[in-house]
């Protein structure tokens, strides 16, 4: 018996031992997360940005007014002699991606304006270059590069909306104001590297208007606070686009239709995979203090957690495009603009209904960097929701390149060819009487987009047109990869580990917390048939004793 | 027939027993969190909970099967074969109603019934080790998801199941507490160590 107490103490010793490792272990990890939330706040790092070698101010050739823009652009190529033939080598020019597969912005339809060809004077307003207004544009023409849209320092250059990338050159009017011609001149003088504004002149107002197209682009990145934009805000990283977005011979790194959702790669060095635009470029493949969160990485992108809601700043982005109820007028005959509540356009005459959000959580899909685009012409495919996505993400669980990644998932209401059930491609803007802002009929505006849709710039022929108009809801997928919040911002671990989560239409795997409840009713019915069992004894014992006793 | 005070559950036995059912009582409430079943830390701060318990679980388990063979308390849990199960279940559902004695007596060499010795041992040797091991697939899941992509659900879904076999147990378990002398005797004695046990008569051997 003493033996046997001696031996309980010594277990009692050191079971305390583990308790008090234990303690020491669970306080250092307390401790340690304490550390890292105190540790924050990096100091902004002030880089000046002008390092230039050369002041373009006492260039004599730049000391004259130019009349156009590409006079402008040839006393640029005097000095810069390759910078135009390298920008034709880039997307920035061709708007055809650079996978040689005939995919880009020139052919692709989305559900905003549909498509560039037979609009081109309009959408090229963000081409750098001048003078795209049709199929005949010559891509060649050293002249016709843009180089100041892109390296404008003084705020002052803007392309006119509907002059084919070229600035007015004379005082015109467009959307309710004057637009006067830019100082061609004092521009060039003072020409230096990309900046946000640049970027932003046109990236901040895809779909024609400040953050219509992307939510996680718009001119809100220019003032934003730290949480809207941890990198580009003054407050956070203060990067520019070029940081991430840097490049040689005027190719930047980034996607234009196809994305990274994962860069197994990590952090790259200069020359390294050409692909420096991803997170994982500086941030490295396991860039979190838990394990755990770094073992999501095989299947989750960063910016799904980092990036937990879209358009976080003022600006709306356009969430609904209902082209079918376009061309309605008012009694007397004008144009309709009617604004919502927040002030942004519900209807136009011209364009139809529009619905508008900010600050909402993104759609999350299995994403491993390929899309699926459409072009005029291609069958109608619904999905089950009688949806067409225009741009399918491919990915699967399965698939190991695949993550689940964010995504504006802009829907709306666009025309199609109806007898051939295929997508159709409108002409909406020109002057002449086919184009749907001009006549406001849906067939002729087909059959002219239709005419010259493939055939320029794809080897294919112009696209049949049954001459009958149908009606299609299509979904279109923006990838979020911008505005990432600060740490302390990132999606909790419950918006997907819940039941009613992000991810609860995210099939395909099984997700702790959302998975595995199906038998609980089961379960719980047992837990409660015991607990019965165990009353009911529990009663018949006490009236059995009560029973015997009396 | 007259009782004598006996200690009957060692110190480290006691502290084992506590210890575990406060481990396994946190496991099932952060356990069933982190299963969906409801909101209550948020799920990271519940697994965080369920991990730290559960490693602190892990050890506990390794001082308890040390202390089992060395104190040879292991032979408590020995099956004492069908019919005493029956005897002592025949008891549980009848006997207990009408008043009659436990079929077994206590003793300190024999402290469990049957039908404790079955249920313990099928806690010690089948649930806890499905619990622990279905836990350890599931917290390293990333090191063999590759091999068996889709396994992750059937490590939850057995995981999970045991997890509502414990919950019956639990109820169980302290119902039965008070199916003892008194009512809290045998929570006494396990907070105690010490139980009255009555003094068992010369000619009956003790069951071991």
């Amino acid at each position: 018996m003493a033996s046997r107490g001696r031996f309980t103490q010594r277990v009692l010793i050191l079971l305390a031992l583990v308790a008090a490792a234990l303690f020491v272990v669970v306080a250092g990890a307390t401790g340690q997360t304490e550390t890292v939330a105190q540790e924050e706040e990096p100091v902004p790092v002030s880089v000046e940005r002008s390092d230039a070698t050369a002041d373009h101010s006492k260039f004599e050739i730049l000391q004259q007014p130019f009349a156009t823009g590409p006079d402008l652009t040839a006393a640029c190529l005097s000095c810069h002699t390759e910078a135009a033939k390298q920008i034709q080598a880039t997307t920035h020019w061709t708007w055809d991606n650079h996978f040689g597969e005939g995919v880009g912005k020139t052919t692709q339809i989305n559900n905003f304006c549909i498509g560039v060809q037979s609009n081109e004077p309009r959408c090229t307003s963000c081409h750098t270059g001048y003078g795209w207004k049709d199929h005949t544009f010559d891509f060649t023409i050293e002249e016709n590069v843009d180089c100041v849209s892109c390296h404008d320092t003084t705020g002052t250059y803007k392309k006119f909306p509907t002059a084919a990338g070229h600035p007015a050159y004379e005082p015109m009017d467009f959307g309710g104001k004057t637009w006067n011609p830019p100082d061609l001149s004092a521009i060039a003088q003072n020409v230096g590297k990309t900046s946000n504004a640049t970027c932003g002149s046109c990236h901040f107002f895809g779909g024609g208007g400040a953050g219509v197209k992307h939510g996680d682009l718009n001119p809100d990145l220019l003032t934003a606070s730290k949480d809207v934009d941890v990198h580009m805000s003054a407050d956070g990283a203060a990067m520019v686009c070029s940081d991430c977005h840097e490049g040689r011979n005027h190719q930047l790194n980034g996607s234009s239709v196809y994305m990274s959702p994962s860069d197994e790669s990590g952090v790259d060095l200069p020359l390294d995979d050409g692909n420096q635009a991803t997170c994982q470029s500086c941030h490295g493949t396991q860039p979190m203090d838990s394990d755990k969160l770094n073992e999501h990485t095989d299947k989750v992108a960063c910016q799904t957690c980092h990036i937990p809601k879209l358009a976080r700043g003022e600006t709306y982005t356009k969430t609904w495009w209902d082209w079918s109820t376009a061309g309605e007028f008012a009694p007397d005959g004008a144009k309709i603009t009617t604004k919502d509540e927040n002030g942004n356009v519900e209807y136009t005459t011209i364009k139809g209904n529009f619905e508008w959000d900010r600050d909402f959580v993104p759609a999350y899909v299995w994403f491993n960097g390929l899309v699926d685009v459409t072009i005029a012409g291609d069958p109608v495919v619904l999905n089950e929701d009688g949806v067409m996505e225009l741009n399918a993400y491919a990915g699967s669980y399965d698939d190991e390149d695949s993550r689940i990644y964010p995504v504006k998932a802009f829907r709306g209401i666009q025309p199609i060819d109806g007898g051939n059930n295929t997508v159709a491609l409108p002409h909406l803007f020109g002057k002449d009487d086919a184009a749907y802002w001009k006549s406001f009929d849906w067939n002729t505006a087909i059959a002219a987009g239709m005419e010259v849709a493939g055939t320029p710039y794809s080897a294919g022929a112009a696209v049949p047109y049954s001459g009958e108009v149908g009606w299609m809801e299509t979904v279109f997928y923006e990838p979020a990869t911008h505005m990432v919040a600060p740490s302390g911002d990132a999606v909790e671990c419950q918006s997907c580990h819940s039941r009613a989560g992000v991810l609860a239409s995210l099939g395909g795997f099984y997700l702790p917390g959302r998975d595995g409840g199906s038998l609980d009713w089961l379960m719980w019915g047992l837990v409660a048939i015991t607990l019965v069992v165990v009353i009911v004894h529990g009663v018949m014992r006490v009236v059995g004793s009560k029973r015997r006793s009396s | 027939m007259s009782a004598h005070r006996v200690k009957i559950y060692a110190g480290f036995e006691r502290l084992w027993h506590w210890l575990q059912a406060l481990f396994i009582i946190i496991l099932m409430i952060t356990g069933f969190e982190i299963h969906g079943s409801y909101t209550l830390f948020g799920f990271e701060t519940a697994v965080r909970i369920h991990n730290i318990i559960a490693w602190s679980f892990i050890i506990l388990i390794v001082f308890a099967i040390f202390w089992h063979i060395t104190t040879g308390a292991w032979r408590q849990y020995q099956p004492t074969g069908e019919r005493s199960l029956v005897t002592q279940g025949r008891y549980y559902a009848f006997g207990i109603f009408k008043g009659e004695d436990h079929p077994y007596r206590k003793t300190e060499l024999s402290k469990l019934n049957p039908l404790q010795k079955t249920t313990y041992l099928a806690f010690k040797i089948l649930i806890v080790p499905v619990m622990v091991t279905t836990g350890l697939l599931y917290v390293f899941y990333n090191s063999w998801s590759s091999i068996w992509p889709g396994g992750l659900a059937w490590v939850a879904i057995i995981h999970a199941f045991g997890a509502f076999i414990l919950v019956i147990f639990l109820i169980v378990h302290v119902y039965m507490t008070s199916t003892g002398e008194t009512p809290l005797s045998n929570v006494t004695a396990m907070v105690t160590g010490y139980e009255d046990i009555e003094d068992a008569p010369e000619e009956e051997p003790a069951t071991v």
